[in-house]
């Protein structure tokens, strides 16, 4: 065990962190005990409130319909919105100014407005405008919501991974005689999207977790409001809410392993022109996205940029 | 023109989310400062921890996280973080689940600034004889913390746009207000254009200011 950030420890080093490790692990300890009586003072820890979720009941009544409405609301809008964000994306590269600054505009407009605002406003819309089922309305309004913001940020991939190629590929292109539509549609776009794999992969996390809003919100039946439903049967408001987040996690935990695979897999294939964009370069464009593979970084301690072996670009 | 903003505080509601946006900044700031701590630091026990934490809070939607301050930590286990007004106590959770969450990735931003220190500036900090506390007080901190600007106002933002998520519990927020005027009032596109302005006018700055600032602080390499 060794970091550039500290020295290989001797027997005082040592005898330090035993010491920490003892305070942390006492500190730790009094928070799980407070935890836990708070927990038991209010009965909370009853079997008969846990139980629920080790029958097939709660999970066919309440759980797995929200579930199911989580991963149809969030599959909708990826789909919806790719193709979206590709133009958005494509548009913000074109070499015509009157397509260039409107797509900018588009893209940072929507960018810099909350979800739940654009989730507001589609359900309003809906309800003022259009005929849609007041049964329906919500979901059309949360995948309206996320179509409206994550095309904004998928332009901003797509933008990115065009970028990330090398500039060889665009230049061999037009030396064939290629014309600028030629080389975007058969060079550049098909080569991008398996560089912006991971990326996507991984903005999937944030539409998953943005669908919650909807059920807090705007009455969506997904997951979090299930949930809720579920507390007003049970009772159980930590068993129920330690469920949801268990859940969550394994459904974002799964979907950023698959990214932090398809990202390594991506960068030594031969393929490839070896550019990947990763879940390191989605921090700048989606802040609130999970970004990096689960576990990074905290094997070695200290600074990763040591270990860092990617290929430069 | 302007007459649907008549009776609702839309300046106030956009304070409360100034409000919001400015207590769990500093306070995520101090939690992830110590959690970025914690990841780097030389006792395995806390490393695992603060991976931990990173890892569990980010996968979980902020509005689990906030919705259960409200309904698991005040409801049931009755915590009221020194208030009996609810509204107040709303505040307050909101506040706490903001910070909880935002501080993971506060974390994440100065680790990736971390990264960018050369390793030479550790080594020859350890060579003087620095421990590790002094190497990241003294030496990589103040480094990382000027290099990690830029994720740290992306951040910020983001918190900005987050802090709607406190209308799940009722805060009196600019996405609460625009709920309700959406509803009472007949003018959708006007009400929803001025808190769009609204929401732009914060964050746009936010991030032309800090990115300026980012690269003129940024240690140049």
């Amino acid at each position: 065990m060794s970091s550039v950030l500290y020295d290989a420890q001797g027997p005082r080093a040592k005898r330090r962190n035993v010491l920490f490790t003892g305070v942390f692990v006492v500190v730790i300890a009094a928070v799980l005990w407070w935890v836990y009586t708070s927990l038991d003072d209010k009965g909370q820890l009853e079997w008969t409130l846990w139980k629920p979720f080790f029958h097939s009941e709660a999970w066919s009544t309440y759980i797995w319909p929200g579930l199911q409405n989580t991963l149809k609301a969030a599959a909708l809008a990826m789909v919806i919105a790719l193709p979206l964000g590709a133009v958005l994306g494509i548009a913000r590269l074109s070499d015509h100014l009157w397509i260039r600054v409107p797509a900018a505009i588009v893209v940072e407009f929507f960018r810099a407005i909350p979800v739940l605002v654009l989730m507001i406003f589609g359900l309003a819309l809906y309800a003022n405008y259009t005929d849609i089922s007041s049964d329906d309305r919500p979901l059309y309004a949360v995948v309206t919501g996320l179509v409206l913001y994550n095309a904004a940020v998928l332009a901003e991939i797509v933008r990115a991974g065009i970028l990330a190629l090398p500039r060889g590929q665009a230049e061999a292109g037009v030396a064939i005689g290629l014309r600028k539509n030629q080389v975007m549609r058969l060079i550049l776009l098909p080569q991008s999207v398996t560089a912006m794999l991971p990326a996507i992969v991984s903005q999937l996390v944030v539409i998953a977790k943005d669908t919650a809003l909807g059920g807090a919100v705007l009455t969506f039946p997904e997951l979090l409001s299930s949930a809720n439903t579920m507390i007003g049967y049970y009772g159980n408001t930590i068993a129920s809410f330690t469920a949801v987040a268990v859940i969550y996690i394994a459904l974002n935990f799964s979907l950023t392993t698959f990214a932090g695979w398809l990202e390594a897999r991506l960068r030594r294939s031969k393929k490839s022109t070896g550019a990947v964009l990763g879940a390191e370069d989605m921090k700048e464009l989606n802040p609130a996205g999970v970004g990096g593979a689960f576990g990074t970084g905290g094997e070695g301690g200290g600074p990763a940029g040591i270990t860092d072996t990617r290929p430069p670009r | 023109m302007f007459d649907f903003l008549e009776g609702y505080d839309v300046l106030g509601a956009f304070w409360t989310t100034v409000q919001l946006t400015l207590l769990a900044a500093v306070g995520s700031l101090v939690w992830g400062t110590l959690l970025a701590a914690m990841r780097v630091g030389p006792v395995p026990l806390m490393r695992g921890f603060g991976t931990f934490y990173v890892n569990t809070v980010r996968n979980i939607p902020l509005t689990v996280i906030i919705l259960f301050t409200s309904l698991g930590l005040h409801n049931t286990l009755g915590i009221g973080l020194g208030s009996q007004v609810i509204d107040t106590v709303n505040f307050r959770l909101a506040v706490l689940g903001l910070v909880a969450y935002t501080s993971a990735f506060v974390c994440e931003a100065l680790r990736s600034g971390i990264n960018t220190v050369p390793v030479g500036q550790a080594e020859a900090a350890r060579a003087i004889g620095l421990n590790f506390s002094q190497v990241l007080r003294l030496v990589v901190l103040p480094q990382a913390f000027r290099s990690s600007i830029g994720p740290l106002a992306n951040v910020l933002i983001a918190l900005t746009k987050n802090t709607t998520v406190a209308a799940a519990i009722g805060v009196a927020e600019a996405a609460t207000l625009m709920k309700e005027m959406v509803e009472n009032e007949a003018q959708l596109i006007p009400i929803s254009a001025v808190f769009a302005l609204g929401f732009v006018i914060l964050t746009l700055p936010t991030g032309l200011i800090l990115g300026w600032v980012g690269k003129k602080l940024a240690v140049k390499r």
